[in-house]
């Protein structure tokens, strides 16, 4: 245990320090909404000439080069933090896709892709859940038959997150009905301008259209788009699902979210008397507190992990159940504290923190049901964790 | 920097480790707890012989001079085995109390002896917590008078080393004046025990008592927190072993999707439990500005997480986790025992808040 920075270190921190000072009245809004936002975009050039966005992507698909250090990849995410300063873009594209492409892509699928991902410039959206499939992803029965150079897909996904916004889909179809479920599908990168797409948006419990369904009638992708062997779709899918579960549950968001309790605690009033000053409330915020505490230091040892190249077990298999769990209890007390003005919402009067936290106390629960619902982490923590007996496989017949 | 243990912390775990696995192994525990006292004799003896008790004693005194990590490590190992020992009264907090409040000489002195294994200490700091029944210690001249509740670490205790609040005191335990009343609690693996004192020769540390005792509980707490740790992991795996073997319908109960979630809570809870407590052991010795308040998080959160694992463990197990036979209560008790003492949750909860500026 030795929790001091060694000077490369050190420097480095003081690096990212007068990159914020001198940049920092150029980034937006905190906030990841706007994906085309002039602003996001011009910022995320900047982040990525500068190295703190795709920082350990080969500098010829637009990364920066670095070699990979998770010790300075926590400091970037640190500083940025500590300045109130959103790090580089996020979303499906450039967390799921990206690397599943550095990973199993070809040269040509690489050399279109990822740079303008990286930009912001192309934007994805995931294609992998139906009505029929979601937590049995393996189940899905959207089919791509082959007709010349051409898969032809018709079928309907569902939960499709930005959807209505994206140029391009990475989408799991059923090439080999006649295999078994896992070994007969495929996956494919498409534009979402090919005919045949229709995208109708979902409404959801936020008041916003979150996902959409996503229609397919006769659509038609050259059998080139396919990423890794046909009837492989679900390996390669999976290589994805790791990255996602990464970027769920992030320590650093449950510690700003923590600060920010307390700063409301201080600072709101009942009949004069500070939030801070009722037991209950304190009692619960530092309760939470020690469970932030908890999950920032276990994030700590992943990152010492990553950096000597070994698996940290347990400690990274709870990240994503734990995580957003954490993050949901602490959007709970804030609009507990909050009383009745914890109802408010969109664009009432008295309206505080432009209504964020019941929107994300709402968002969490969809975090902690997407991306693997909690009860599928605690089957995988259990089963490959714990070395539990799987579930018998019952046989319809 | 490395957030985790080096070679030789892993090192040290694994051979306190094996040490208990056999010198307090369930049967031997059992044997305390009905009353036969040479198993904390002879784990004493043993913990001696491996040098493990001295982390703490600075090496100028015949210790090993590391530090509270270490003394974590070792605790947790005890926490597993339920090993009846007297470590964090005798060999943390007390040495603690001299390091924080002794003079030269009362440091050469006494950790010398502790060193030497003539002296060990007991520990009673609760009325520095919060005092019930009117307990307290008041000090006049070189006498002392009053009471000490809850008091650790007594079985093989030669001292024992008290608080007014503001001055740390170390009194013989055969001296005139003062007497010893049992307390009978949950657990029987480690006794504590009430002292009346009227009028009893001390001697006085002569730095700062009040920082002492503060050094003391923060240390306390640490180690009751690495002390469940150990002992809900053992409960865990012992739970995810039972559920394994035991069918019922044909199957074994951990193919149960009921059970395995339960297991999987169990887990997820406790697996970030494991960077608090290294990270609230470490920051005793190195992070100055934090060690108050991480030891206050790490106390409360493995008494919530501890006492959760407690009774999911007992649950899986059925029947059987409920009766004496299997012995499964000595780590739910260790657990509930450790919850309370030194400040329950809710108290040392309010403490962080304070240390924070919010009560
Ligand atoms: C906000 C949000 C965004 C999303 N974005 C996308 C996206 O961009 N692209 C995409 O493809 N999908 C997306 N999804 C879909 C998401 O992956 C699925 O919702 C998720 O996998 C669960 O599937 P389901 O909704 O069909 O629920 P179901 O699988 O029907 O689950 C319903 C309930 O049954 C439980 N359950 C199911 N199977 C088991 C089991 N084996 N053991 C125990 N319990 C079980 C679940 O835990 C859940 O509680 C998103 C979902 C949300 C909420």
């Amino acid at each position: 245990m030795d929790l001091n920075f060694t000077a490369e270190y050190q420097d480095f921190r003081a690096e990212v320090r007068g990159f914020l000072d001198a940049h920092k009245h150029e980034a937006p809004k905190m906030s990841n909404a706007g994906l085309r936002g002039k602003k996001r975009l011009k910022w995320q050039r900047i982040l990525l000439e500068h190295g703190y966005a795709a920082r350990t992507l080969p500098k010829q698909y637009g990364g920066f080069g670095a070699a990979p250090d998770a010790l300075k990849q926590r400091i970037i995410a640190e500083e940025f933090s500590r300045a109130k300063v959103p790090g580089g873009l996020s979303g499906q594209g450039i967390n799921m896709l990206v690397p599943t492409l550095l990973e199993l892509g070809t040269e040509e699928q690489k050399q279109a892709y990822i740079a303008k991902t990286l930009s912001g410039e192309m934007i994805w959206c995931q294609g992998y859940s139906e009505p029929g499939a979601g937590s049995d992803l393996a189940a899905l029965r959207t089919s791509a038959v082959v007709d010349g150079d051409d898969f032809v897909i018709n079928g309907q996904k569902i939960w499709t997150s930005t959807a209505n916004q994206a140029d391009m889909i990475f989408c799991l179809v059923r090439t080999e009905p006649d295999a078994p479920k896992h070994h007969g599908i495929s996956y494919l990168l498409f534009s979402m301008d090919t005919p045949g797409i229709e995208v109708r948006p979902l409404m959801t419990m936020t008041g916003r259209a979150e996902f959409n369904e996503v229609f397919f009638t006769d659509v038609r992708v050259p059998t080139s788009q396919i990423v890794g062997e046909r009837g492989e779709g679900w390996m390669v899918a999976n290589a994805t699902l790791t990255h996602e579960r990464g970027m769920l549950g992030d320590p650093d968001a449950a510690l700003s979210r923590l600060q920010s309790i307390a700063e409301i605690m201080q600072n709101e009033h009942v009949d004069g008397k500070s939030l801070m000053d009722n037991a209950v409330y304190r009692d619960r915020l530092v309760a939470l507190e020690a469970e932030v505490y908890a999950m920032k230091f276990n994030g700590m040892r992943l990152t010492t992990a990553t950096s000597a190249k070994k698996s940290a077990g347990m400690a990274g298999m709870i990240v994503k159940l734990q995580g957003c769990e954490l993050n949901h209890r602490l959007a709970e007390l804030a609009i507990d504290v909050m009383g009745e003005y914890g109802i408010l919402f969109e664009d009432s009067p008295f309206l505080r923190d432009d209504g964020m936290w019941q929107t994300l106390y709402m968002f969490d629960l969809g975090l902690i049901i997407g991306g693997g619902s909690a009860q599928i982490q605690k089957n995988i923590i259990s089963e490959r964790g714990l070395g539990m007996p799987r579930e018998p496989k019952v046989n319809k017949a | 920097m490395y957030f985790g243990l080096s070679e030789d912390q892993t090192m040290l775990q694994d051979s306190v480790g094996r040490f208990l696995e056999t010198a307090s192994e369930l049967e031997l525990v059992r044997g305390f707890a009905e009353g036969d006292a040479a198993l904390a004799s002879n784990l004493q003896h043993g913990l001696m012989e491996l040098g493990v008790p001295l982390v703490l004693v600075p090496e100028e005194y015949g210790g090993l001079g590391m530090g509270v990590l270490e003394a974590a490590l070792i605790q947790e190992a005890m926490g597993r085995h339920v090993a009846p020992t007297s470590f964090t009264a005798a060999y943390a907090m007390a040495v603690i109390g001299l390091r924080e409040a002794g003079s030269e000489q009362q440091k050469s002195d006494w950790l010398g002896q502790i060193a030497g294994g003539q002296t060990l200490m007991g520990v009673g700091v609760t009325e520095a917590i919060g005092g019930r029944e009117g307990a307290g210690l008041t000090l006049d001249g070189d006498k002392l008078s009053g009471r000490a509740s809850f008091v650790l670490g007594a079985d093989l205790a030669t001292h024992f080393m008290l608080t007014t609040g503001a001055e740390l005191v170390i009194v013989a335990r055969d001296a005139t004046g003062l007497s010893e009343t049992a307390l009978t609690t949950i657990d029987k693996t480690r006794n504590v025990l009430n002292l009346d004192l009227d009028g009893v020769a001390c001697e006085v540390l002569h730095g700062d008592g009040k920082t002492g005792v503060a050094r003391m509980i923060d240390v306390g707490r640490v180690l009751l927190a690495a002390d469940s740790l150990g002992a809900a992991n053992m409960m865990l795996e012992k739970a995810v072993d039972y559920s394994k073997d035991r069918e019922q319908f044909n199957r074994p109960i951990g193919s149960f999707q009921a059970v395995k979630h339960m297991c999987a809570e169990m887990a997820a809870k406790l697996e970030p439990c494991r960077s608090l407590v290294w990270y609230a052991a470490y920051a005793q010795d190195h992070v100055d500005d934090e060690a108050a308040l991480v030891s206050c998080l790490a106390k409360s959160h493995l008494a919530e997480v501890g006492k959760y694992i407690a009774r999911t463990s007992t649950e899986v197990h059925g029947g059987m986790g409920f009766t004496d036979l299997l012995g499964l209560h000595y780590w739910f008790k260790r657990i509930g025992a450790n919850r309370q003492l030194l400040g329950g949750p809710e108290a040392v909860r309010e403490e962080a808040a304070k240390l924070q500026g919010w009560a």
